[in-house]
C-alpha cells in the first residue's frame, strides 16, 4: 500500500512536471514575439506581423495551461506539505509572494492587451504589452529559482526554536547556485521555445505552406538555437562545478561515483546497483569525468560512500543527467547543421525539415531531465541540510491523496493530448489561409483594417 | 512606525481585499461561464459571452493565487489548517478551474468538431469551481463540521454562491452584450438574484444560530444598531436592482452599468458582515491571525513589495478595462 508520503510526492512530481513544460515554452517565446513585433515596427512589413499573430495564438494556449497547472501548485504547499511551510515558511513565502505580486498580474493583464488590444490601443502600447508580458514570464522564472535555488544552497538565515527566520534577503535571493541555475533555465527556456517554433514552421513548410511567415519563423529560430546550444552547455558546464563545490553527493550520483577516487571515468552507461553500492556493465571514457569537474585527469572525486543514508538514489540522477546530455547534444547538431545548410543554401532540403519535426519537442525531454537531476538528486533532503522531504509531509489520509492525484493524472493526461492535437490543427489550418504575399508594407492602421478584413473572410 | 503586532492585521486586510476582488472578479467571468448557452444553433451567443471575459479572466483567476499567497506567506499555520480540512474540495476545485480555463482557449482553436466539447467543460468547468467554493464557504463557516446538518448547509451555500455568480455575471452582461443578449441578460440577473437573495439570507441567519460567537457579536447593544446597518443596506440593494430590472434594457441603453454595480455592492457588503463575524479569528473559534502569522521581518519584507505592487497592479487593472470597455461584441484574437 502506498503511504501519504509516497502519494504526495508522485502528486507533486507529477503537477510540476506537467507545470514546467509550459513556462518553459512561454518564457522565450514571449521574447520571440517581441522581436517580432519590434521587426514589424522598424519594417512595417506585415509579414512579421503575421508570424506574431499565429504564435501568439499558440502562445496563449501554453500560458492558459501554465496558468491553470501553477494554480494547482500554489494549493500543493499548503495540502500536501505543510511542514514546509512551518519550517521554512518565513523565507519561503515572500519569495513566492513577491513571484505573484511582480510577475503573475502583468502576464496576466497585459496579456489581455497582447491578444485583443491590438485594434483598440497605439501601436506602441501594443508593443509595450508584448514586452511587459515577456518581463513578467522572466521575473516569475527569477523568483521560482530564487526559491528553488535556496532549497538546494540555502544561506542567509538561521534557525530560531526550529524555524528558519530571514536574516540577510540579498543572500537568500542571490544564494550560491542561483545564478547558475536561473541562467541555465532561461537557456533552456530559449531552446525549447526555438526547437518548438522551429519544428511546428518545418511542419507547416512540409504540409505545403508557400508563404513567408514559417520561413521567417523557422530562420529566426534556428539561428537563436545555433546561439544558445554551445552557449547552454558552456553554463551547464559551470552549473556542475557549482554543484561539485555545494553539493557533492549530488554530483557523485550523477558520475555514479560509489568510492571516493582519482581518475575517475565518464560513464557513458552503467547500471547502479543500490543494494551493492557498485555500478554493473560501465563503459567510460578514462579520467574524463575527472579532467570535466576538476580539469585534471587526475582529479580525485569524492564518492557515494562518504554520503551514506545522506544521498540521493543513483539511478534516477544518473540517467537522468545523460537524458539531458543526449538531448544537449543532439540540439547542438541538429541547430548547427541547420544554421550551416540555411547560410550555404538559403533554404532547408525536406530530410533536414522532417528532422526538424522530430525535434519540436526536444526541450521538453532535456528540460524535465534536468530537473529530476536536480530535484531528486536533493533528496532526501527537501531544504538541503535543513528539512527532510519526509518530515514536511501531510497527514491527510492516503486515500484522499490517492483520490486527488487520480484526478490530476486524468486531467493533465487529456489535456496533453488535446495541446498535442490542438498544435497540429493551428498548423494545418495556418497552412490553408492565404494571404497577401505581395502587398506593399503598410502603416499600423491600414494593417488593422486589412487584418479585419481577413478576419471577416 | 509599524509594530509587530499591526503587521497581522495589514496583512489580513490585504488577503481580505484580495479575496473581496477575487469573489467580484472571477465572480463575475464564473457566472458568465455557467450562462452559457449550450443549445445548438447559440455558437455566435456563445462566442460573444465568451468575448466579454476574454481579455480579463486570466488576470481575475490571478486574485485567487494572490489570497491563496497571502494565507500562505502571512498566515502559514491557517493555510495549512484550512487546506488540511478542505483537501478534496479543493482539489476538485482545482479541476474544475483547470477545465474552464484551457477550455476558453481550446475552443477557439481545436478543431471544429471539437469546439462543442470544449464549451460543455467552459460551463461545466465554472459551475464546478462555484459549487465548490461555495462549499468551502459553508465548510469555514461551520467550523469544519462534517455532520448531516452541516454538510446540508453546505450544499446549500455551494448553490448560494452559484447563483450569486450568475447573478454578478448577468449583471455583467447586461453591460457589455446589446439586443436579443442583453435582454436575456436581463431575465437570468432577475432569475439569479432571486435565488442569491434567498442564499444570503439563509447564510446570514444560519451563520448567528450555529455560532455563539457570531451571535454575541451581531446583536451585542449598542453595536446591533450600526451592524444592522449591513443586511439592512444589502436588501435594499436586493429590492433596487430587481425593480431596475424590471424595466431594462432601457432607452438609449441608460443604466446599463448599474445591475452590474448594485451587485458589487451586494458583494461587497456580504463580505463586510462574514468579515465582521470572525476577525480577528483566521480559522474560526480556534486560531487568531496573531496566532497565525509568519516571522515579523519576513512580513516587513513583503510589505514593502506589496505597498508599491499592489497600487500598480490595481492601476494597470483599471487601465486593462477602460481599454476593453463597452459592449463586447466585436472582440477578436489578433
Amino acid at each position: 500500500m502506498l503511504d501519504v508520503f509516497v502519494l504526495s510526492r508522485i502528486q507533486f512530481a507529477l503537477n510540476i512536471s506537467f507545470h514546467i513544460l509550459f513556462p518553459t515554452i512561454t518564457i522565450a517565446l514571449c521574447w520571440m514575439l517581441f522581436y517580432f513585433k519590434l521587426r514589424y515596427n522598424i519594417s512595417l512589413n506585415p509579414v512579421w506581423m503575421r508570424a506574431y499573430r499565429f504564435w501568439v495564438k499558440i502562445f496563449a494556449l501554453s500560458f492558459a495551461l501554465g496558468v491553470v497547472s501553477g494554480i494547482t501548485m500554489s494549493f500543493q504547499f499548503g495540502t500536501n506539505w505543510p511542514g514546509f511551510m512551518e519550517k521554512v515558511g518565513n523565507i519561503a513565502g515572500p519569495l513566492l509572494g513577491y513571484e505573484v505580486l511582480t510577475a503573475f498580474f502583468l502576464e496576466a493583464t497585459f496579456l489581455g492587451i497582447m491578444l485583443f488590444g491590438f485594434t483598440r490601443v497605439p501601436n506602441t502600447v501594443h508593443t509595450l504589452a508584448t514586452f511587459l508580458v515577456a518581463v513578467g514570464t522572466t521575473l516569475s522564472a527569477f523568483w521560482i529559482l530564487a526559491l528553488n535555488s535556496w532549497m538546494q544552497t540555502p544561506v542567509g538565515f538561521e534557525m530560531r526554536d526550529g524555524v528558519a527566520h530571514a536574516t540577510d534577503w540579498w543572500a537568500i535571493i542571490f544564494n550560491p547556485s542561483f545564478p547558475y541555475r536561473f541562467t541555465h533555465m532561461l537557456l533552456a527556456s530559449g531552446l525549447t521555445a526555438a526547437f518548438f517554433v522551429a519544428g511546428i514552421s518545418a511542419y507547416r513548410i512540409l504540409k505545403g505552406d508557400h508563404k513567408h511567415a514559417p520561413r521567417l519563423a523557422l530562420k529566426t529560430a534556428i539561428v537563436i538555437a545555433a546561439l544558445l546550444a554551445p552557449l547552454q552547455i558552456f553554463i551547464g558546464d559551470l552549473h556542475g562545478l557549482n554543484s561539485l563545490e555545494h553539493q557533492p553527493e549530488k554530483v557523485a550520483a550523477i558520475e555514479g561515483v560509489w568510492e571516493t577516487e582519482k581518475s575517475v571515468p565518464l560513464l557513458l552507461f552503467a547500471i547502479p546497483d543500490e543494494e551493492n553500492r557498485e555500478n554493473t556493465f560501465e563503459v567510460g571514457i578514462p579520467g574524463l569525468a575527472s579532467f570535466i569537474l576538476t580539469h585534471d585527469f587526475n582529479g580525485e572525486i569524492r564518492g557515494l560512500n562518504e554520503f551514506e543514508g545522506q544521498h540521493p538514489p543513483v539511478a534516477p540522477v544518473f540517467w537522468s543527467f545523460r537524458i539531458m546530455i543526449a538531448c544537449g547534444l543532439l540540439m547542438l547538431g541538429v541547430a548547427w547543421f541547420s544554421a550551416f545548410l540555411l547560410l550555404r543554401k538559403k533554404q532547408l532540403p525536406k530530410i533536414m525539415l522532417k528532422v526538424l519535426v522530430g525535434t519540436t519537442f526536444i526541450g521538453w525531454v532535456a528540460t524535465l531531465a534536468g530537473w529530476y537531476v536536480s530535484e531528486i538528486g536533493r533528496q532526501p533532503w527537501l531544504v538541503n541540510g535543513v528539512l527532510q522531504t519526509a518530515d514536511a509531509v501531510t497527514t491527510i489520509a492516503p486515500t484522499n491523496v490517492g483520490i486527488s492525484l487520480l484526478g490530476y493524472a486524468a486531467i493533465y493526461t487529456v489535456l496533453l493530448a488535446a495541446y498535442l492535437h490542438t498544435l497540429r490543427v493551428m498548423a494545418l489550418r495556418a497552412v490553408k489561409v492565404e494571404e497577401y504575399e505581395n502587398s506593399p508594407a503598410r502603416g499600423h492602421e491600414n494593417f488593422i483594417s486589412n487584418a479585419n478584413e481577413e478576419v471577416q473572410a | 512606525m509599524i509594530t509587530d503586532a499591526m503587521l497581522p492585521v495589514i496583512f489580513v486586510a490585504l488577503l481580505g481585499l484580495a479575496v473581496l476582488i477575487y469573489a467580484i472578479l472571477d465572480g463575475y467571468d464564473l457566472g458568465v461561464g455557467m450562462l452559457l448557452p449550450l443549445e445548438e444553433g447559440s455558437t455566435s451567443e456563445r462566442d460573444q459571452l465568451i468575448a466579454s471575459i476574454g481579455p480579463f479572466w486570466d488576470a481575475n483567476e490571478t486574485w485567487l493565487v494572490l489570497a491563496v499567497g497571502i494565507l500562505l506567506i502571512a498566515f502559514p499555520v491557517a493555510h495549512s489548517e484550512i487546506l488540511y480540512e478542505l483537501y478534496l474540495p479543493v482539489s476538485l476545485m482545482i479541476l474544475g478551474l483547470i477545465l474552464r480555463g484551457v477550455a476558453f482557449d481550446f475552443r477557439t482553436k481545436a478543431s471544429v468538431d471539437l469546439q462543442p466539447l470544449w464549451d460543455k467543460c467552459f460551463k461545466y468547468g465554472s459551475l464546478l469551481t462555484a459549487l465548490t467554493q461555495g462549499y468551502m464557504l459553508g465548510q469555514y463557516i461551520v467550523g469544519f463540521n462534517h455532520s448531516l446538518e452541516a454538510t446540508l448547509f453546505c450544499v446549500l451555500s455551494a448553490f448560494g454562491v452559484s447563483a450569486a455568480y450568475c447573478y454578478i455575471g448577468a449583471g455583467w452582461l447586461v453591460m457589455k452584450m446589446h439586443g436579443e443578449l442583453q435582454i436575456k441578460a436581463v431575465a437570468w440577473a432577475k432569475q439569479a438574484g432571486r435565488i442569491a437573495f434567498i442564499g444570503v439570507c439563509l447564510v446570514s441567519i444560519t451563520n448567528p444560530l450555529i455560532n455563539p460567537g457570531v451571535f454575541d457579536r451581531w446583536f451585542d447593544y449598542p453595536l446591533v444598531m450600526f451592524v444592522l446597518l449591513i443586511p439592512l443596506l444589502c436588501f435594499s440593494a436586493f429590492i433596487t436592482n430587481e425593480i431596475l430590472l424590471r424595466k431594462m434594457p432601457l432607452n438609449n441603453d441608460s443604466y446599463c452599468a448599474v445591475p452590474f454595480l448594485i451587485c458589487v455592492s451586494i458583494f461587497l457588503l456580504c463580505f463586510t458582515g462574514l468579515a465582521f463575524s470572525y476577525f480577528p479569528y483566521i480559522v474560526p473559534d480556534k486560531v487568531t491571525i496573531w496566532q497565525a502569522a509568519s516571522a515579523p521581518e519576513s512580513l516587513r519584507f513583503i510589505l514593502v513589495g506589496a505597498l508599491i505592487v499592489v497600487p500598480t497592479i490595481l492601476a494597470y487593472t483599471v487601465y486593462s478595462y477602460r481599454v476593453f470597455h463597452g459592449k463586447a461584441s466585436d472582440l477578436k484574437y489578433y
